[in-house]
């Protein structure tokens, strides 16, 4: 080396810097990346780990004799990711399937436009027998899977609107319910709504690892994430299938509503709303298109007239509410005897009656429905303290006792509280306090401006049959791994005394009497009480409503019957009462040709 | 003088030790990286890992019979070495089929050869023999103009390849040449129009024009001799730099390739586009990021298994590295790259003969391009340069190309000895 030119040993330093400078530039880049910022390992968990929602078996329903209503069928839908489908047995396939190679070629296309990497659906709801056959050869389809998914399934096609549906989720719950993802089943009305929790169960969830070309690798870190879906719980639904059933039957071709009560529970024995249609409709692919098809249908089978039907006045039914509060105000007793003079007169003012002995007493106005005697008793309710609006009241709270004009808030899907209006209603039409009781007269015969659901009338003929309370109703009457809720259960007391019941249950008992309006739907040996009810239509022929409890004594089934455009109560409503009571407490039917009179009559036919 | 003993004599054993670590380490990350459960022998050779054995099987013996070679072989063949790997080069041009874009390799029967990681020893061995000849000055200018060419005709040459991460592997020459007497002010000078080549793509030649101007005026202004020769000198250097801004707007719209062009882009964040060109860097980044502090233990990554990361065996071997690993394995194989380095130019700057230390300084500044190019790439420092990563990158060519590299010096170090000054 020589000494006279430098060397630049020194400049070894510069280049061990720069490589030091590299290194450590690197580490604290890598440090932040790797210890640091959290979002690489989110984006890595994003790419390789794919959520599989494991879907619980939703809860069963049973009728309160633990007669299935709803279970679960598993489907079978054959599944493809193209792009993985490219070495299967395509000869194989179509000969299990029963479908031609095009066939094969044009569902393979199909399901590349949906997407090449994603499943599609190649064959919905397999049998059994081509699943168990495909399941065989599976391992001669890559890129085919099977799919299972439970639908619901209906042994007996009834109790649509008690059952509701499922269907998917839509924007709306996803966003108010963090439960839910899209693609969720969720009950979307009757039961299946109200009970959706309970039925339910808990989904759970499998992580999976996939490849880039979201192939499964199997399962993240054996399964230590994944979490089991817990089946959903059973319901005892207070539905009697068979009284249910045999209700249907009845409407058949009529459109209107039966409710039965079991008077000491409050349990719903049997809600009917005709016309009906087959739950089954609603179920799987087909809901859609069903769905709209019921929907536009002018006789309107989706709505629930039993829950819903509100507006429609009690009619001649309500006669004996009248005549509790009557005897509670102590304007009338069951010695009071009123004579008609072919109905309720008041100056020029006159509200017909039909022809009838007289004069009558308590109970006999209530065998013989007399207008002019509920008239009076209306009146003087009203007139008592001197003051109509205050008369009024008064009426309105024990009207109200009686679970009408209110909702009962227990697990009805629907329910509409019926129109029982306050003053403040007539202030409005009339000026305050500028009406009488002549204003409002005809609710004295369960007209004018009252309206119930035939749930409401049912419920009051329950509490008639309690001799003063009622219990809500509800529809079920256990519930799997739990219990009713308190109220359910629980008695609400009418404000009318207990004696004043039996006069009047006396008089209901007498309408199936010799000279009574339901003397025609009379069982031989079985102390029914009922009450007719026609309820005015404007529209067309008169509504038919009959109100019936049986026995007399320590009754079992309470029950309103609703037939619209039936005209009178007597002809349509109180022979199916009639019926439907002989079915619940008999078990069987005596009166073959009285039954066929029902089921041969076509009322749907009268209003085309 | 010493007698020799054997041909294992006076061998830098730290040295070897660092290579068959890091080739042992770099095989278990090619095995983690593209696992296959149906395929569970590392030693399975229908796999890449299977294949990797039997490369480092090859370059073990390649590495046996450098040490066995004279070690004044390489000083006094440097030449037809180096003409011969030329020419191959050229062959290569026209013989090798095109793979992805480009023509590096020669199908060999089922072998396929990339002559240009052989370029880097040829090089070395000519750049150390051109420069460590008597009489040979850095500062003059001839020999700055033949030291470039040396470097700069195996660059052209592969550049006809289209393979360009190759290509400027050869620029760590001038690191070679600055130690042997190069300016200082070549690497500032470049290393400016590097910041320049940045700084013109975010902000634009307009904007850069007149900053320049304003920094000229500045440094003016702080000079203690306010005189007209500074104002000139200032003036020029402030042009310079204004020419080299446009030079750099047009270079970068007309001499590079679309897909040149959208890494760097991509690289600067000027542009996104994570599903196409960023796709690489944004999985590799992914990938190292969610190995967190101790990684996902081995085999238990899955980016890159599932193969998120493209080039997972090959240019972006890191990534498994960082995803299995965790900042502390990354931190391990950052270190024992730096520290081979740094021995490398420890062991260059002991030689007795100009020629070892020259050679030595190439194979230290290869690697130190290499390493800095490649892992800056998968972490998102540098733009998308295919190279590999030494002896952890999959390839027979490049890890008996570097295996050559380090061991040439290994023999030339252990025949220094018998070296006269």
């Amino acid at each position: 080396m020589s000494y006279g030119s430098p060397n630049y040993q020194e400049r070894m330093y510069v280049l061990v810097a720069i490589t030091l400078v590299i290194a450590v530039v690197f580490l604290i880049r890598l440090f932040y990346i790797q210890v640091l910022d959290e979002s690489y390992r989110l984006s890595a968990d994003n790419n390789v780990l794919r959520y599989v929602t494991q879907f619980p078996a939703r809860g069963l329903i049973e009728d309160r004799n633990g007669q299935l209503l709803v279970y679960n069928e598993a489907a079978y839908d054959l599944m493809v990711i193209p792009r993985q489908a490219k070495n299967a047995d395509t000869l194989t396939m179509c000969n299990i399937l029963g479908i031609s190679k095009q066939d094969f070629i044009n569902r393979m296309e199909k399901a590349k436009a949906h997407s090449p990497r994603k499943a599609s659906i190649f064959e919905k709801q397999l049998s059994v027998e081509t699943y168990a056959e495909l399941q065989e050869k599976m391992h001669r389809f890559d890129g085919f899977f099977v799919q299972v998914r439970t639908l619901r399934k209906y042994p007996r096609p009834i109790a649509a609107h008690l059952m509701g549906y499922v269907g998917e989720v839509n924007q709306r719950v996803i966003d108010q319910n963090p439960y839910y993802k899209s693609g969720d089943y969720i009950g979307i009305a009757g039961l299946e709504k109200s009970y959706e929790a309970v039925l339910r169960g808990k989904k759970g969830v499998k992580v999976m690892m996939v490849d880039v070309h979201n192939r499964t690798k199997g399962s993240f870190k054996e399964g230590r994430y994944d979490t089991l879906a817990v089946a959903g719980r059973g319901i005892v639904c207070t539905i009697d299938a068979k009284l249910q059933e045999y209700g249907e039957r009845l409407m058949q071709n009529k459109a209107g509503a039966i409710v039965a009560i079991e008077p000491a529970t409050g349990e719903i024995l049997a809600l009917i709303s005709s016309p009906t249609f087959d739950p089954n409709l609603l179920v799987g692919r087909a809901r859609s298109g069903n769905y709209a098809m019921l929907n536009r249908d002018t006789l309107k089978p989706l709505f629930n007239r039993a829950l819903m039907s509100e507006t429609n006045p009690p009619g001649s039914t309500f006669k004996v509410i009248n005549a509790l509060i009557g005897q509670q105000v102590g304007v009338t007793t069951t010695e009071t005897t009123i004579g008609c003079r072919g109905g309720y007169i008041s100056g020029r003012f006159r509200m017909g009656c039909h022809p009838h002995p007289g004069p009558l007493n308590l109970r006999q106005s209530i065998q013989h429905s007399c207008n002019a005697y509920y008239g009076t008793v209306f009146r003087d309710i009203i007139d008592h303290t001197g003051k109509p609006w205050e008369g009024y009241e008064i009426w309105r709270n024990h009207v109200l006792s009686f679970g009408l004009g209110v909702t009962y808030d227990t697990d009805l899907p629907v329910e509409k509280k019926g129109v029982v209006p306050p003053k403040s209603y007539f202030d409005r039409y009339h000026g305050v306090n500028k009406w009488k009781s002549l204003t409002i007269i005809s609710m004295g015969i369960g007209q004018g401006d009252l309206g119930a659901t035939p749930l409401q009338l049912a419920n009051m003929t329950a509490a008639i049959a309690n001799r003063g309370w009622y219990i809500p109703p509800h529809l079920v009457k256990e519930i799997e791994g739990d219990t009713l809720p308190k109220h359910f259960t629980e008695r609400r007391y009418t404000t009318v005394d207990r004696p004043y019941f039996d006069p009047v249950v006396d008089g209901m008992n007498m309408v199936f009497q010799q000279g009574g309006t339901g003397y025609r739907s009379r069982l031989d040996s079985l102390e029914m009480c009922g009450k007719t009810g026609t309820a005015q239509n404007p529209h067309g022929e008169d509504h038919s409503i009959f109100i019936c409890f049986a026995p007399k004594d320590n009754p079992k089934i309470a029950l309103a019957v609703f037939v619209e455009n039936g005209g009178g109560g007597s002809k349509y409503a109180a022979p199916i009462a009639s019926l439907m009571v002989e079915l619940y407490l008999r078990d069987t039917i005596s009166r073959p040709a009285f039954e066929k009179t029902i089921l041969d009559a076509d009322l749907l036919k009268l209003t085309e | 003088m010493r007698r020799e003993q054997s041909i294992f004599a006076n061998i830098d054993w730290i040295t070897v030790a660092l290579y068959l670590v890091l080739v042992i380490l770099g095989w278990l990350n090619i095995y983690a990286a593209v696992f296959d459960e149906e395929h569970r022998s590392i030693f399975d050779t229908s796999q890449r890992y299977g294949a990797q054995v039997i490369w480092i099987a090859a370059s073990l013996f390649i590495a046996f019979i450098i040490l066995l070679i004279d070690g004044k072989f390489y000083s006094t063949f440097p030449w037809p070495i180096y003409i011969a790997n030329m020419a191959l080069l050229i062959v290569v041009i026209f013989l090798a089929r095109d793979v992805s874009g480009a023509r590096a390799w020669l199908d060999i029967g089922s072998f396929k050869l990339q002559p240009s990681e052989f370029s880097k020893s040829a090089t070395a061995l000519a750049m150390a023999h051109y420069l460590s000849t008597l009489g040979i000055r850095m500062d003059a200018l001839r020999t700055k103009i033949i030291a470039t060419a040396i470097m700069a005709l195996p660059m052209v040459l592969i550049l006809l390849q289209k393979d360009t991460g190759s290509a400027l592997v050869f620029s760590a020459f001038t690191l070679v040449m600055y130690r042997e007497g190069l300016s200082g002010n070549f690497l500032l000078f470049g290393l400016a129009v590097a910041v320049l080549f940045i700084l013109t793509l975010l902000f634009g030649p307009q904007t850069m024009t007149i900053l320049l101007g304003a920094v000229a005026v500045v440094i003016f202004f702080f000079q203690r001799k306010r005189s007209l020769r500074n104002a000139i000198f200032v003036a020029i250097g402030a042009a310079v730099m204004a020419g080299v801004v446009f030079s750099v707007d047009y270079v970068f719209n007309n001499v590079l390739e679309p897909h040149q062009r959208i890494r760097i882009s991509v690289l600067l964040g000027t542009e996104e586009d994570p599903q196409g060109a960023g796709y690489n860097v944004n999985q590799s980044k992914i990938a190292i990021g969610s190995g967190g502090l101790i990684g996902k233990g081995f085999l238990q990554g899955t980016q890159t298994k599932y193969n998120f990361v493209p080039e997972q065996a090959t240019d972006f071997i890191f990534c498994t590295v960082g995803e299995e690993w965790g900042f502390l394995g990354s931190l391990v194989i950052i270190g024992l790259f730096t520290l081979l380095i740094v021995r490398i130019f420890l062991i260059a700057e002991r030689q007795r003969s100009a020629f070892s230390r020259i050679f030595g300084y190439g194979v230290g500044c290869v690697f130190l391009f290499h390493l800095g190019v490649n892992i800056g790439m998968t972490i998102g420092l540098m733009p998308v340069i295919g190279i590999p990563l030494p002896f952890f990158s999959y390839g027979g060519s490049s890890l008996i190309g570097f295996t050559m590299l380090l061991f040439i010096f290994i023999k030339l170090d252990a025949y220094r000895m018998q070296q006269l000054r």
